[in-house]
């Protein structure tokens, strides 16, 4: 008995990174979404919250997605040992968050996720967030695996490689996310006139 | 007893994804050091050797995974994951137009990623990709003979190859076909690519290929060819798909 117990295990443990135990999943989903369709509760098809990705914040806790679900999420991918753009892209997050209301704030979140998690561990990235000035919890650090990595910033269109251990090349782009997780806004560029961002947080936010 | 039905459902579910999985019509790559033509300035990649696929999927095979698995089907994907062009040619669900053995397109990255995990494999890295087709029939790294480049020059003025069956271009030095000549491909980390100006590096690249010697040796024919695909990997999103973009898959070598 205790021998089928781990062959048990094992399988339990397979069955779990299994793609078609995702896809049953999925598949459930499918089922469950089309009876969903007429109530408000289903997901919408755009929204981020579809990804399955777990990550983990600067506290070491496992995170999913989809609990950050019911705020406006503001996000933008970042790696901690990054000099040139990272500095100034953690300082347009402050700037936007600045200018946001202070009855509106609580339903905001401020998220950077990170594009290089081999060496952003959580200690690492709750190092930066000490640095930075950003402990309180409307600011959360992520990262994930490589492939999780890649598939989030492939669905916020942000590109990036590495071109040296210690230095990506990467896409300045902040987007921002509603209440379902449905990209409504995305600033490109370093420094820019966040005005319509700021807007958009603003009109979103309850 | 209660133990074993939990047990049985993921003997099942393993079961099920292992029938799908499947190894035949793979090339063994076997790996080396490379410059790539569009990469950091002046490194070389080391590629470990990988299984690749023979063949792009064909619309044939892209069928029957969208029958197992129906959240690929064009009525039922998430528009998070493929925009409206996704399989824009099927009639329905069910029918494909063209050849069975016609690459499969119009396949966004989401729904190929999927595809190849379900298949027990993966899409191949960019790096891998441009690997394994730098070869010719003959050589591995055939980047500057001038037939290989012209071939693929070539292909680019030839419309609508994406009609055209698989493996009916050369077999290369691999033993796989059609990198080059029937359709472009998606890769694993095909958002790696900069062109659009955050990156110094790449726009100075840039600016050598276009405003460098009058002078069209085979490097620039070759950089040229190259260049393509990397502008057009640069241009796409994950949820994009595009008649002349398909697939193919690729694997680790198991231990």
């Amino acid at each position: 008995m205790k021998y089928l117990r781990y062959i048990a295990i094992i399988i339990a443990l397979v069955g779990l990174f299994s793609c078609n135990n995702n896809s049953e999943k999925d598949a459930e989903a499918i089922t469950a979404s089309k009876v969903k369709k007429a109530e408000n509760e289903a997901i919408p098809e755009m929204s981020i919250y579809n990804l399955p990705s777990h990550w983990t914040n600067q506290n070491g806790e496992e995170i999913e997605l989809k609990e950050l679900q019911g705020k406006v999420v503001v996000m933008v991918m970042i790696y901690t040992t990054c000099k040139a753009a990272c500095p100034r892209l953690v300082a347009d997050m402050r700037n936007i968050e600045k200018q946001v209301p202070e009855e509106k704030k609580d339903d905001v979140q401020y998220v950077f996720v990170s594009i290089d998690p081999e060496t952003d561990t959580p200690e690492r990235l709750k190092a930066f967030s000490k640095e930075n000035e950003m402990e309180d919890e409307k600011w959360l650090f992520l990262r994930g695996t490589e492939a999780d990595t890649r598939e989030f910033a492939a669905v916020l269109a942000v590109n990036y490689k590495e071109i040296s251990p210690m230095d990506f090349s990467h896409s300045n782009i902040i987007s921002v996310f509603d209440h379902q997780g449905e990209m409504v806004h995305q600033q490109e560029g370093l420094g820019v006139d966040n005005k319509e961002t700021v807007q958009t947080i603003i009109d979103l936010a309850r | 007893m209660k133990f074993y039905s939990p047990a049985l459902f993921l003997v099942f579910s393993l079961l099920f994804c292992e029938v799908a999985a499947q190894n035949d019509n793979m090339a063994l790559v076997k790996g080396g050091v490379y410059l790539p033509l569009y990469g950091a300035e002046d490194q070389t990649v080391k590629i470990d050797p990988f299984l690749m696929d023979v063949y792009p999927v064909s619309n044939a095979e892209y069928l029957k995974f969208v029958e197992e698995y129906p959240q690929w089907k064009k009525s039922n994907v998430k528009t998070l994951f493929a925009d409206k062009s996704y399989l824009t040619n099927w009639k329905d669900d069910k029918t494909y137009q063209g050849l069975p053995n016609a690459p499969a397109t119009n396949v966004s990255w989401f729904a190929a990623k999927k595809y190849c995990e379900c298949q027990g494999k993966r899409l191949p890295t960019m790096d891998e990709w441009e690997f394994a087709a730098m070869a010719n029939e003959k050589v591995q790294d055939a980047r500057r003979i001038e037939t290989y480049n012209q071939f693929i020059l070539n292909w680019y003025e030839t419309p609508k190859t994406f009609k055209n069956p698989i493996g009916e271009t050369f077999k290369n030095y691999w033993g796989i076909y059609d990198l080059h000549g029937l359709v472009w491909e998606w890769t694993l980390d095909f958002n790696s690519v900069l062109i659009s100006g955050e990156s110094r590096k790449d726009v100075d690249k840039d600016s050598n290929l276009f405003c460098g010697s009058a002078a069209i040796g085979a490097s620039d024919l070759m950089n040229y060819a190259a260049f393509m695909r990397y502008a057009f990997r640069g241009s796409m999103k994950a949820r994009y798909s595009s008649q002349n973009l398909g697939f193919r898959c690729a694997k680790d070598i198991e231990n």
